[in-house]
């Protein structure tokens, strides 16, 4: 951060500027019609924004991670569910194919998805496969050549406006024999026949990123679906997740750095007793506490960025997440009684932070991680 | 099809600027930008050349060696390249005009855009002291322009009206808010931006003979008055703004 090139800087501007002109006067009403206008994710891939991470050949960006994460964290500062859903296409669409897909597979998949023309999603998490994450149960079976794939995801972020799903699934026989050593990652089409979108869920927070159920109805894929080796889908998404929870941590340091500045502007005005908000001592206090930790979480995750492993992945999600929810949490605070409606702006600031501290893997989980890392090698 | 674009680095038009101890206004923090009606002007010439289907955008500034960061903010909007004239600030306008002059005099350009006028100082200077140097004709406060065969028509916003002017070309051309409303760079924009030339020289400019004695904010404004309530204050009120504002 504090060596942010003259690039990253540029980067960070444009989508500070975008943010505060193409989604920040319309995320109160995002928010409440669970969509956001049509004409913003095809602004966005205008700009560039689906090919930050992959490469130039393929009409991508090649950013390196730390310009990567501040794109996005400004872009949440403007509307969160816009970086969700750039961080989960970089993160397992993009990034996956880059590390493990065929040549093919990179040609037929990078330049679209690049260019915003497709858009990723992942499918894990399932009914009872959730933090517990090798206990997938969806299957692919062999089939010719091919695969057919039957099974149920749950919680798929995008799931019905994605055009390739990054999807889980059992290739070991008899299913379950191999744990997290026999599941594939396959490269689903969403025009698949079988490939059926089902019930959106009605979510705290994030209203404008549709959540839906994904059933796979004996969907047939050719050879060329399966990503890298069959039974090795579980490391790549753990591979995925260390990109992916780089993104969250970002959002999370957005959605932070908007309550604060909520925070600053409103006890900047109001006056209460004869006198504005921010001369009370309490309210200072607050206000220094709310901004120490957001600074901490950008430069945690700005070291995370430049310096990326599981554990710093995690360490970042972890810290900004719940910095995202401490911080939003007193911005309602501040606002008192107004902070609690639906009319100011900080009350959906904090149902957007809840979810950073559980999806892509729960805090505990990313404690568990960390914990896991201390002892890797004694 | 060439076109020509002067930009000027300005504070940020939405800072709160703050006046230093010497004067002028204390730079430290500051955010800078290309003056907006600038930002217009370079719209306009990338425009002009999409419609045209090819050519090039070549933008200048007169200025310190910080304004080739909104020279490389041009270029990142889509300007070919650009070339930044060295030269300590300077009130006098003449002194920019004949740097620029002596810059763009052998540049055989089609068309010379400038903002209509710098957001910092508001001269309204050097797009037509250019032409002057340059023997060129010279449009002002264009809303929109059209290109013709070997001339460029002006949409002028003057007062209750739009005049329609035509010029031959070479001309120039200074730009004001109407159809130019600017582009974002794309993230392509910034990475290309790099690898475009930026020539840095010193400009040939002469001695300042406009000179800053001090600067200052506004007075405050006095605080307004409450008249009365209801009905009853109307004529208070009108009376107030008749012979004490004298609005009415």
């Amino acid at each position: 951060m504090t060596h942010a090139t003259e690039e990253q800087q540029q980067v960070r501007e444009l989508a500070r500027e975008f943010a505060e002109r193409e989604l920040r006067p319309h995320v109160e009403r995002w928010d409440r019609e669970w969509a956001l206008d049509a004409s913003v994710l095809p602004a966005l891939a205008e700009l560039g924004f689906f090919g930050m991470l992959a490469p130039e050949e393929y009409g991508g960006m090649g950013f390196d991670l730390p310009t990567y994460v501040g794109a996005l964290e400004e872009l949440a500062w403007g509307e969160p569910t816009v970086a969700l859903t750039l961080s989960i296409h970089s993160a397992f669409a993009v990034s996956l194919l880059l590390r493990h897909g065929s040549v093919e597979q990179q040609q037929r998949w990078l330049g679209p998805l690049a260019r915003g023309e497709v858009l990723g999603c992942l499918a894990l998490s399932e009914p009872g496969a959730g933090s517990d994450a090798a206990a997938v149960q969806t299957l692919a079976r062999r089939e010719g050549p091919g695969w057919v794939m039957s099974g149920t995801k749950k919680w798929v972020t995008n799931g019905r406006i994605a055009g390739l799903a990054v999807v889980l699934a059992r290739t070991d026989e008899p299913p379950g024999s191999r744990g997290a050593k026999g599941i594939g990652a396959f490269l689903v089409p969403t025009e698949s026949v079988g490939y059926d979108v089902g019930e959106r869920e009605h979510t705290m927070g994030l209203r404008p990123a549709e959540v839906v159920t994904v059933q796979l109805r004996d969907v047939r894929l050719g050879p060329e679906a399966l990503l890298g080796d069959a039974s090795a889908g579980f490391v790549y998404a753990m591979q995925g997740l260390d990109v992916g929870r780089l993104g969250i941590a970002a959002q999370a340091v957005g959605i932070a750095q908007a309550a604060l500045e909520h925070a600053v502007a409103y006890a900047g005005e109001r006056e209460q007793f004869g006198q504005k908000l921010r001369t009370f001592e309490g309210m200072q206090f607050k206000l220094a506490d709310m901004a120490a930790r957001v600074d901490a979480a950008r430069a945690l995750v700005a070291w995370a960025a430049a310096t990326p492993s599981t554990r710093a992945s995690s360490a970042a999600k972890l810290f900004a997440s719940e910095t995202a929810m401490w911080v939003t949490t007193q911005a309602v605070q501040v606002f008192g009684g107004y902070g609690y409606m639906r009319d100011y702006p900080v009350e959906k600031l904090m149902r957007d932070a809840k979810a950073t501290e559980i999806y892509e893997g729960t805090n505990e989980i990313q404690r568990v991680i960390i914990a896991r890392e201390l002892y890797r090698g004694a | 099809m060439k076109i020509v674009t002067c930009i000027k680095r300005v504070p940020d038009t939405e800072a709160r600027l703050k006046i230093a101890a010497g004067r002028d206004i204390d730079a430290a923090g500051l955010k800078f930008i290309i003056s907006p009606y600038d930002e217009f002007a370079v719209e306009a010439a990338l425009q002009l050349r999409e419609a045209k289907g090819g050519g090039e955008v070549i933008v200048v500034s007169v200025g310190e060696a910080a304004a080739a960061e909104q020279l490389r903010a041009a270029l990142a909007l889509g300007a070919d390249r650009a070339v930044l004239l060295e030269a300590p600030p300077t009130l006098d306008g003449l002194v920019t005009a004949r740097a620029l002059a002596a810059e763009l005099k052998d540049a055989n350009a089609d068309l010379y855009l400038f903002g209509m006028k710098a957001a910092d100082d508001d001269q309204q200077q050097v797009g037509p002291m250019v032409a002057e140097l340059l023997g060129l004709p010279c449009v002002t406060v264009v809303a929109e322009l059209e290109l013709g065969d070997g001339k460029i028509l002006c949409h002028r916003e003057v007062e209750g009206g739009i005049e329609v002017v035509e010029a031959p070309l070479p001309a120039v051309v200074t730009i004001t808010k109407g159809k130019y409303e600017p582009r974002y760079p794309s993230l392509k924009g910034i990475m290309a931006a790099k690898k475009k030339p930026l020539e840095e020289k010193e400009a040939a400019a002469g001695p300042s003979r406009v000179r800053l004695l001090d600067l200052s904010h506004p007075p405050e404004r006095p605080p307004g008055k409450v008249v009365g309530q209801g009905a009853d204050a109307v004529p208070e009120l009108l009376r107030l703004l008749r012979e004490e504002a004298k609005a009415l």
